[in-house]
């Protein structure tokens, strides 16, 4: 079927079955290579990406489903400068890099809601996002930065 | 020092002088250029050594013309020919050859090199053998393109060599201070022949100004925050098709019957092809075979493969229990096994002690789980092979697919993106060979062999399984007099040769009989134990189950005889000295990471320093609240020394917390100390994963299919103050390994944490019920 999305404030128009996830069509159909594919059962957070402002997993949500604007880490700021990537080239966030584009849209959809995170919340937020280079730590201050706004 | 003239193509009027630091200091004193001759007069030769890099297949290169080309306008280009993984050696690397070159940081760009050893050198990132076996060969590198830069510029003024000096990105004629871009010198100096070895100097450690630093952000930094940077799964081509294989379940196993018509009809879905392959034992890096879904995009190829009707014969290992299998490894844990190492006489020691103890330790299977799945994407045209791939060995992958092909290897070109992790399991090649065997069927059609993560669980090639008895016998006064340390775990050599069925001399070298004791009678043995899946590399590898059992052991013997563990590990390590391994009963000689003794000994020294670093960063011996506990382990691997303090409490519901780390490591010279810090910062978390994670088997199938069934750490559960804590040495100590060592001394400071604050000794992994993580 036919499907119209909103992404990155481009609209696109993909022929799909609706029930296609919406990462593939972003990764093979629009060719937005930059939200990553980790588990495709919501348990790793790579693929994370704002619908309407909010964070979901685009490995589980069915492309029929997406009614509302989405934003993918090619789309998050023009200039690549939103508070939390500067944050996390302050704080030398990555190693291998992989998982950081869902650690960003996550950590960025958090502070959009929660200013001034705590310890706490930034895990709780943060806890469904998983880097099996252990970056953590640095995630952890990669947010206390961006809430201060680096 | 010496210096011969330098063979270049066309320079009579250059003559070559013998230039001393002290020389040069009294020959320009005074003059106005004195803050220059600072620079200059840190030039001297390095201080050589020998590493094992010639061995590797394919050696080292050092010509500058294979790794620096520099354009007109200054833009310094250099290749990396080790692969990214996480560790940032694809910046570590060029960066030391930028220092060596007086390169201005911002000016240098990175190319990643084609899979190509006989130009590059070896490539095989693994063995955390990157910054140990190209330190020197890449400060060659910069060192001679620097030194061909300067005799450009001399002979472009006609002026002698030791007058004119190269420093950031220019080169200057001392005397009249007339300067030269290094953009206006390139095309002279690279039609230059490289300066023999004997000619070059170097700089000395206080004029590195990015080498010892950290001050350089890895290259990708900015690309991976918008995501731009490229990886294997991001590798797009015209027309490509996107393929998924459902694999036979268990090693060995083969199709017997399929149905693709319910896969032919899922949208998107063209073709259902059978992916042949002879899988006879040893069988290396092959791919195991079965049935690939060709489609438009992944999610048809992931629907396809769901709708396939599939009758597989089992094959040979369908019989592999894990369970039922290391009920099997503690039988041959508690007999006597194969002498590895025979220290003294441990039988007759044994029998006289005044007190006995023993454990028994376990390790299961992990997978490496890297966050980028494998795949590979490849296209055959025209008798060309061309392949994208996230590959450890990229080379050792296009003589694979070379072989595969039957092309001559000059045809199969291979290009090495970014690796979204690898661990270990990306030095395989199976991925590569799976897609090139799909593009040749194709016809023409590029195509992309994407793994889900439940490929990757049940088809990896396995961390070991091990299973390991340790006694030790103390005599009335208190001293150990006896140590042994019987291993069982299959070997992941059975991949290359008829299963040994025990571990060789590779592993043996990773933490086993090369262990440090100050004890007189000292036995290792290690017991049979067949290969019944595949067995590969995980990051730190046996050194995980080795470092888990003795340093336990170590701290349980400490608690027997109520020393501090801290004090009790550092007369166990005893005093400093180089260990001799064949007065120590070891008769083989063992694997030292591929490098020599010489350059790498046993340090008792470094050993114990580490120890002392870490507790007293940990302030070991101060009182904690009830509840709390910090346990120490120390473990050299990779040719450094590492050890660490983990602090755990255990809160009201009983969950484990860890409050800190505090790790110190001594790897010689520390050539990137922030990416060091970050591997170190990594190894504590996925630490914690080796405490909580397992694959298991049942009927020859792994029982894990994603992360709900193999947890790994997360942010809520891992350690997240982690210090570090880097001995400080000269770039005259060699460069020892970084991205694997900070693994194994996590597993048994935690577990002696855990015992600590809880008096619980888990010996047994995964943590399971044992404790809430």
């Amino acid at each position: 079927m036919s499907v119209e999305l909103t992404i990155n404030t481009r609209s696109y128009t993909v022929d799909v079955p609706s029930d296609t996830p919406l990462l593939w069509v972003l990764r093979d159909l629009i060719g937005l290579t930059g939200t990553k594919y980790g588990c495709g059962i919501a348990q790793c957070g790579a693929c994370t990406v704002h619908v309407g402002g909010v964070a979901v997993r685009s490995c589980i949500t069915a492309v029929g489903d997406v009614t509302k604007p989405v934003t993918t880490i090619e789309g998050l700021d023009a200039e690549g400068n939103h508070p939390v990537q500067r944050a996390w080239r302050e704080e030398r966030v990555p190693q291998c890099g992989y998982c950081q584009a869902g650690q960003i849209m996550q950590a960025a959809a958090l502070l959009a809601e929660i200013k001034n995170p705590s310890d706490q919340q930034i895990s709780d937020a943060m806890a469904g996002n998983i880097c099996r280079c252990g970056c953590y730590q640095r995630i952890l201050s990669g947010v206390r930065a961006a809430s201060r706004g680096v | 020092m010496t210096m011969n003239a330098l063979r270049t193509s066309s320079a009579p009027c250059v003559k070559i002088e013998n230039v001393s630091r002290r020389q040069f200091l009294r020959s320009t004193a005074g003059l106005a250029a004195f803050a220059l001759a600072v620079e200059i007069s840190s030039l001297e030769p390095s201080l050589a050594y020998e590493t094992g890099a010639a061995q590797m297949p394919h050696g080292v290169v050092t010509d500058p013309h294979v790794f620096v080309s520099i354009d007109s306008s200054g833009i310094v280009s250099i290749t990396a020919h080790r692969s990214e993984m996480g560790t940032g050696i694809r910046t570590s690397l060029p960066m030391v050859v930028a220092d060596e070159l007086e390169a201005d940081w911002s000016r240098v760009r990175i190319v990643q090199a084609l899979a190509d050893e006989p130009r590059y050198g070896n490539q095989d990132t693994d063995g955390s053998r990157s910054m140990r076996h190209f330190f020197q060969p890449m400060r060659q590198v910069g060192a001679a393109m620097r030194q061909m830069l300067e005799h450009a510029a001399a002979e472009r003024w006609g002026v002698y060599l030791s007058e004119v000096q190269a420093t950031n990105h220019e080169v200057i004629h001392r005397r009249t201070g007339r300067k030269l871009g290094y953009g206006e010198l390139a095309s002279a100096a690279m039609d230059l022949a490289t300066p023999p070895m004997d000619s070059l100097k170097f700089k000395s450690d206080d004029a590195f100004r990015y080498i010892g630093y950290g001050n350089v952000q890895i290259y990708d930094l900015f690309d991976i925050t918008i995501g731009r940077a490229q990886y294997g799964y991001d590798v797009r081509l015209p027309g490509m098709k996107y393929a998924v294989i459902a694999r036979p379940p268990v090693v060995g196993g083969r199709i017997k019957s399929f149905d693709a018509t319910d896969a032919l009809k899922i949208p998107g879905v063209e073709k259902v092809l059978e992916l042949k392959v002879s899988w006879e034992p040893p069988a290396a890096f092959s791919p195991l075979g079965g049935i690939a879904v060709v489609a438009t995009n992944t999610w048809a190829a992931i629907k396809g493969r769901e709708a396939l009707k599939l009758d597989w014969e089992a094959g040979e290992n369908s019989g592999y229990d894990s369970a039922a299998y290391r009920l099997q490894m503690a039988e041959v844990a508690n007999r006597p096994g194969r002498v590895e190492r025979n220290q003294g006489d441990f039988d007759r020691a044994f029998a006289a002690a005044s007190k006995i103890l023993s454990a028994e330790y376990y390790v299961p299977h992990l997978a490496q789980a890297s966050m980028e799945p494998l795949v590979a994407t490849a296209i055959i045209r025209n008798g060309e092979c061309e392949v994208w791939a996230p590959l450890q060995s990229p080379f050792g992958a296009r003589e694979a697919l070379a072989k595969l092909l039957d092309f001559p290897i000059e045809r199969v070109k291979v290009n090495v993106t970014l690796l979204g992790g690898g661990f270990g399991r990306k030095c395989q090649s199976d991925f590569a060979q799976e897609a090139v065997l799909l593009a040749k069927a194709l016809d023409g059609a590029p195509v992309k062999v994407a793994w889900t993560r439940e490929d990757d669980l049940h088809h990896s090639f396995y961390h070991t399984v091990t299973y390991s008895r340790l006694d030790a016998g103390v005599d009335s006064s208190g001293n150990v007099i006896a140590w042994r340390h019987r291993s069982v775990a299959p070997t992941l050599f059975a991949n290359f040769k008829p299963d040994p069925k025990r571990e060789q001399a590779v592993e043996l070298g990773l933490g086993l009989a090369d262990v440090a004791l100050d004890i007189p009678n000292v036995r290792v043995e290690t017991g049979e134990a067949a290969a019944l899946t595949r067995i590969g590399w995980f990051r730190s590898v046996n050194n995980i189950p080795h470092a888990f059992a003795v340093q336990s052991f170590i701290a349980e013997i400490a608690r027997a005889l109520r020393k501090d563990p801290k004090d009790f590990l550092l007369e166990i390590i005893g005093p400093p000295r180089r260990l001799e391994l064949e007065k120590l009963g070891v008769t083989d000689p063992l694997w030292n990471y591929g490098d020599p003794y010489s350059t790498y000994p046993i340090d008792t020294g470094r050993l114990a320093n580490v120890v002392n670093l870490a507790a007293s960063r940990a302030n070991w011996g101060s009182p904690l609240p009830k509840g709390s506990g910090l346990g120490i382990a120390v473990h050299r691997s990779f040719l450094s020394y590492v050890a660490t303090v983990v602090e755990v409490s255990v809160d009201g519901r009983g969950k484990l917390i860890i409050p800190r780390v505090e790790t110190a490591i001594d790897c010689g010279f520390a050539v990137n100390p922030e990416r060091i810090r970050s591997q170190i910062e990594g190894a504590a978390v996925m630490g914690l994963s080796n405490f909580i994670g397992e694959i298991s088997f049942a009927k020859g199938r792994a029982e894990q299919s994603n992360f709900d069934s193999y947890p790994v750490a997360r942010i809520d559960n891992a350690p997240i103050n982690v210090r570090v804590h880097i001995v400080p040495n000269g770039s005259d100590v060699p460069p020892g390994g970084v991205g694997e060592p900070g693994v194994p001394p996590f597993l048994p400071a935690l577990c002696n944490a855990i015992f600590a604050a809880t008096g619980k000794r888990i010996r047994s992994l995964p943590a399971g019920d044992q404790i809430r993580v």
